[in-house]
């Protein structure tokens, strides 16, 4: 048995990271459990903060879930990265003869799973709680897509802030910003459907969805390098 | 390089009495517009602000491109030098918009594609100031810089162009473009003539102070270099 | 066997440069080291040692001058280089929430090995980790982490294995299984740099010993060939 002569195929290396992200997540059980107790205490905060007849709350419902998953998402992000850098990880990662867009998909594709389950928790209890339908396929479909894009921009920035002094301090402030117009598209988009107007009428709004995944997934894989290389 | 060049001294001369002109014009060549008075004088420097701020991040957003392609350092000089005047003409236009819009509107604050969009690109240059200042090693910062400035000047068009789809669906909500001054509608020839000076004159004033801006980026490097010589002089 | 490696030296550094924006850490540095030398490179904090063994790791780039790993040209050939390379850095680089084994085949899949469990199990066996294999790496010592850390840096059977400061942290028994484990993992086809400041645990198990200071090489002797005690040849390199 002898090393390869060319690098380990990408795939292998993206599969082997999130296989790592996801048993060393299951093993700690940290994370997840506070993303998911944060993300309902935002929920419940805004249930104080802005009063609502039934409905009315339909229509702001897009925006609460959107600015929570927001927020604990940011949470997520910068610990999954600070994780990497504390014991030095993230240099074990660089020397191995690996292409090194696949660590950048390998983390989004962890990072995607934590707010992936966060979101398909939360969602439920919401219904629950303020007695609305929120199983609605096509809404999945949406936060999927967003959180495809989060994920892209999430992980490129994270590993970008956590190497400056403010560290996990600045990713909402580099991140936030630039993250509107999936906030937008989303919200948007899920407002077309809790209305019942049907994905149609959101279809320009998931065209920009998907478009600026496309963008920042192409952009992510392109830099990347840039921003692990010393 | 202890002096500027001549050609720079030349523009920086050549600019403020440009910018002398270009505000003498407006304030009493133009002709006193029926509804609005002085208020709508505002208006000439307030679009040249804006497009001396697009100018810069454009700007921003090639010299980002060139670094990551090229590492070359000047890139970085430039990016930042741009980002600066940028932030400083768009601020400027948001404030001279403001003051525009109260007597027009009856509002400070419009949430109209162009203004916010503006606003946003504020927070992304403080953002990207914040990242420069939290990085001590140079070629490192000037990497993330470009960086972000790739993202940011992405996410800007996207973000504009999705606040005019939303105010597409909800036109009744925002108060649209209206006279705002896109088009040359309804301007006399003397305001037209005035508006071109005045872009004209402001493009002037990018070019100086950019040319300006990038000399003392360079001035800066090179004290560095001095101070960590004498510093080494010393140690020895 | 590869006749290349016999011809052409392991590590081949020449006029070395790495500024950091306007403050220079490495300045024209040479080095050459040959397949199954074992150079420990001494010096004082602050003069490159890590910058150095940074730049050979592949985790930093030149600035100036050129660098050759196992015949591959720096910053080029990085990849090439990583696969045939081992590093230890103070730093254990290992994921606390997996056991020993799963780190062991996560970097075995990062360095795409074939027949992983077996080489696992001969590297557990080598540094003494066999009982341990199924215990979460943040249980261990940092004794147990540093052994580890060498088990995942050979676990690709590196020709070039570099050590930074690997003693920083360890007790003195611990420093002693590190001293056993280094032994096993010298062989004549391959090449090991460790770098120190503590000149107390390098003496027996180096061939050569050379000090950096102020970015270049200064003193550079054969073990056999040290005239006095590594102590004398310290001091007077600095000198």
């Amino acid at each position: 048995m002898t090393p390869s002569q060319r690098t380990t195929k990408p795939i292998r290396v993206v599969l082997s990271i999130l296989w790592k992200d996801l048993v060393s997540e299951l093993r700690s059980r940290e994370l997840l459990p506070a993303l998911l107790v944060f993300s309902l205490l935002v929920v419940i905060l805004f249930n104080f903060a802005i009063e609502l007849s039934p409905d009315l709350r339909l229509v702001i419902t897009p925006g609460i879930l959107w600015v929570t998953f927001i927020f604990a998402g940011n949470l997520g992000l910068n610990r999954s990265i600070a994780a990497e850098k504390e014991l030095g990880c993230m240099d074990s990662l660089l020397l191995s003869p690996i292409d090194r867009s696949a660590i950048f998909f390998g983390k989004v594709l962890g990072n995607l799973f934590f707010l992936m389950c966060i979101e398909i928790i939360i969602l439920p209890i919401y219904s629950l709680l303020y007695n609305l339908n929120l199983f609605h396929p096509s809404l999945l479909l949406i936060f999927l897509l967003g959180s495809i894009g989060y994920a892209a921009v999430g992980t490129l920035l994270s590993v970008m802030a956590v190497q400056t002094r403010l560290r996990d301090l600045l990713l909402p402030i580099l991140f936030f910003p630039v993250i509107l117009p999936l906030l937008m598209a989303a919200v948007k988009a899920c407002d077309a459907v809790l209305q019942g107007q049907g994905v149609s009428n959101a279809s320009s709004w998931l065209n920009l969805l998907v478009a600026y995944d496309l963008i920042f997934l192409a952009v992510g894989y392109m830099v990347f390098d840039f921003v692990v290389a010393e | 390089m202890n002096r500027p060049p001549k050609i720079l001294t030349f523009l920086s001369i050549l600019s403020s009495i440009l910018f002398l002109l270009a505000l003498g014009l407006v304030l009493f060549f133009t002709p006193l517009e029926a509804k609005m008075n002085y208020v709508q004088k505002v208006f000439y420097f307030h679009l040249s602000s804006a497009w001396v701020g697009m100018l810069g991040f454009i700007c921003a957003a090639i010299s980002g491109i060139a670094y990551l392609v090229s590492q070359d350092m000047k890139w970085d000089i430039i990016e930042v030098a741009s980002v600066e005047i940028s932030l400083v003409f768009f601020l400027n236009a948001i404030v001279s918009g403001s003051i525009w819009a109260k007597p027009s509107w009856g509002t400070w604050w419009t949430w109209d594609p162009r203004l916010t969009t503006a606003a946003i690109l504020e927070m992304i240059y403080v953002a990207y100031i914040l990242l420069r200042q939290g990085i001590d090693d140079p070629e490192r910062r000037a990497r993330f810089s470009a960086v972000y400035t790739l993202v940011g000047g992405l996410s800007v068009p996207v973000t504009f162009l999705s606040i005019r789809l939303w105010q597409s669906i909800h036109p009744a909500i925002i108060v649209t473009q209206g006279t705002e001054g896109g088009s040359s509608f309804g301007m006399t020839p003397a305001m037209l003539f005035t508006m071109i000076f005045s872009i004209l004159t402001f493009t002037f004033i990018f070019v100086t102070l950019l040319w300006h801006r990038i000399r003392i980026g360079h001035l800066a490097v090179l004290v560095a270099e001095l101070r960590n010589q004498e510093n080494e002089e010393m140690q020895s | 066997m590869d006749t290349r490696e016999k011809q052409t030296p392991a590590i081949d550094i020449r006029k070395l440069g790495k500024v950091f924006g306007a403050k220079k850490v490495l300045r024209g540095l040479d080095f050459q080291a040959k397949p199954g030398e074992f150079v420990v490179i001494l010096g004082p904090n602050g003069a490159g040692k890590s910058t150095l063994l940074r730049i050979l790791a592949t985790l930093s780039r030149p600035t100036g001058g050129e660098v050759r790993v196992a015949g591959y040209k720096l910053p080029e050939m990085a990849s090439a280089v990583r696969a045939r390379l081992g590093v230890v850095t103070h730093q254990p680089m290992l994921y606390g929430n997996l056991t020993a084994e799963e780190n062991l085949l996560f970097f075995g899949s990062m360095y795409n090995l074939t027949g992983a469990r077996a080489r696992i199990q001969l590297i557990l066996e080598t540094i003494g980790l066999a009982s341990c294999r199924r215990d979460l790496v943040r249980t261990f010592s940092r004794g147990m982490q540093q052994r580890l850390a060498i088990g995942r840096a050979i676990l690709h059977d590196p020709e070039v294995i570099l050590f930074d400061e690997p003693y920083t942290g360890l007790d003195l028994e611990a420093c002693d299984v590190l001293d056993r484990i280094l032994l096993k993992v010298i062989d004549i086809n391959r090449t090991v740099v460790l770098t120190s400041h503590d000149l107390s645990r390098v003496d027996s198990l180096a061939t050569r010993f050379d000090v950096l200071n102020r970015g270049v090489i200064v003193a550079s002797v054969l073990r056999n060939a040290m005239p006095g005690t590594l102590l004398d040849f310290y001091r007077e390199a600095l000198a």
